[in-house]
């Protein structure tokens, strides 16, 4: 019934190659997670900031942005930059790039949302204080309105990078070879799926879990 | 970019069955999963707050495991990994079925079933506490208290991130095209093999979810509205 050989075996394969992403493969779940989160952020503090912003040529496309990604399924995003990269470019990218670019601009429609909610639960009076002090208002964003945002921002950040992590399991589609790929790899070889999928499954909620608990510890800290 | 643009694709040839026959999936797949989803969010949502600990441990494992784990690896798990253990007669009656749509289904209910849970959790901890102290003191048992008192007023308190969470579903059952079912994604795909014209394919699965998800917001936003308790939440009234 239950074969842990199977495992055993092919241990070193699933989270060396899979989530790590060390050997023959181009591959590696966290390869791909943690710049998607870092570059995702990022490019999710500028849209939460112009969503803010008070020209309307600037907010309206970051609204528009954020509207239309939140709007489609990550699959579908995926698809798009697989097929619209050759057009542009005249050439084909790794799988690598294509994923890490789809993780990227879907991603930072919901950094995005997550920056504008921090920013306003700064309260008004820290930027008029900024104000009245002589802060510019990049500066007075930089120094008094950022700073206190991302305190805020944490829970809700932590719990997005959870979701982007788990996302990066869908770059497998595109034929990316991260932990869920690599144990199709090895199901195809060995076909036992019960104890693959549970392995990974397992695999993943220790990674998720024990952000979740870190961010925990460290929220208690902050607060 | 010089692309020369062919929609007629959409309509000639079989692509227009394609892409309403992979709506109506999507819509299927993702209602039954929604039934699935809410009757286990509400049930284990309901269990994480109750004054009973080994009833909160089993509904805090299955929300905790179910929803740190990607919907992928389920996807896999529930149509290659169960299958092949369950007896001969169901599994057969199973793959005469449509196997991929009822793990599809299976995948995506449990999975947001998790995620519905702790929506669910959420609108009971915003109850009063006196709540269920004057349901008991009126004499209601527990179970009556939860299902005459504390349910029916957190469903309504959670009406607005509950919909958040079904759009989600929506769009995550594009993920069942991984284990072929026939669903909008699955079908965008297909029309791109037969005619390679992605981009027009792409754009009319892309605009098909768009409307889905902002039809089912403006909807949601009037339910809301009415539903909302006067006095409870600030907002609606």
């Amino acid at each position: 019934m239950f074969d842990l050989s199977v495992i055993v075996n092919n241990f070193a394969f699933l989270v060396v190659q899979g989530l790590l992403g060390f050997g023959g493969f181009s591959g590696g779940t966290l390869r791909l997670a943690i710049p998607a989160i870092v570059l995702g952020f990022f490019l999710g503090i500028f849209i939460g900031i112009a969503r803010l912003a008070r020209s309307w040529w600037i907010s309206l496309p970051a609204t528009l942005y954020v509207e239309f990604f939140r709007g489609v399924p990550l699959v579908m995003v995926i698809f798009w930059i697989w097929f619209i990269i050759p057009q542009l470019l005249r050439f084909p990218i790794p799988e690598y790039g294509v994923a890490l670019t789809a993780f990227v601009i879907f991603e930072a429609a919901y950094f995005g949302e997550i920056v504008r909610a921090g920013i306003q639960s700064v309260p008004r009076g820290q930027v008029e204080a900024a104000t009245a002090l002589g802060l510019t208002r990049p500066q007075s964003m930089r120094f008094v309105v950022l700073p206190q945002a991302i305190r805020n921002m944490v829970p809700s950040l932590v719990t997005q990078m959870i979701v982007l992590f788990k996302d990066t399991s869908l770059a497998s589609i595109i034929g990316y070879v991260d932990l869920t790929k690599a144990a199709q790899i090895v199901n195809n070889r060995e076909i036992r799926p019960f104890e693959l999928y549970l392995f990974i499954a397992v695999v993943y909620f220790v990674c998720t879990y024990s952000m979740s608990r870190i961010a925990a510890r460290f929220e208690h800290r902050l607060a | 970019m010089r692309y020369a643009f062919h929609w007629e694709v959409l309509w000639s040839g079989q692509s227009g069955r394609w892409l309403l026959q992979g709506l109506a999936t999507t819509v299927e797949l993702s209602a039954l999963g929604w039934v699935l989803a809410a009757a286990l969010g509400i049930v284990s949502g309901a269990m994480r707050t109750v004054p009973w600990r080994p009833l909160r441990a089993l509904a805090t494992v299955y929300v905790e495991f179910f929803r740190n784990v990607p919907l992928l690896v389920w996807m896999f798990f529930w149509y290659f990994g169960v299958p092949p253990l369950l007896p001969e007669a169901i599994r057969e009656w199973l793959f005469r079925h449509g196997a991929e749509f009822w793990a599809g289904t299976f995948a995506l209910g449990v999975y947001h079933g998790a995620r519905m849970s702790e929506v669910i959790r959420g609108g009971i901890q915003a109850i009063p506490r006196t709540q269920f102290e004057a349901a008991v003191a009126m004499g209601l048992t527990t179970f009556q208290a939860y299902r005459l008192v504390i349910v029916p007023i957190a469903l309504r308190l959670s009406i607005p991130p509950a919909t958040n969470e079904s759009l989600n579903l929506l769009k995550n059952s594009s993920v069942a095209l991984t284990i072929s079912v026939a669903e909008l994604t699955f079908q965008t795909r297909q029309i791109e093999a037969y005619t390679a014209r992605a981009l027009e394919a792409l754009t009319a699965g892309t605009v098909i979810y768009l409307v889905l998800c902002v039809g089912i917001a403006a909807i949601m936003a009037r339910v809301e509205h009415r539903f909302a308790i006067p006095g409870l939440i600030a907002r609606g009234g």
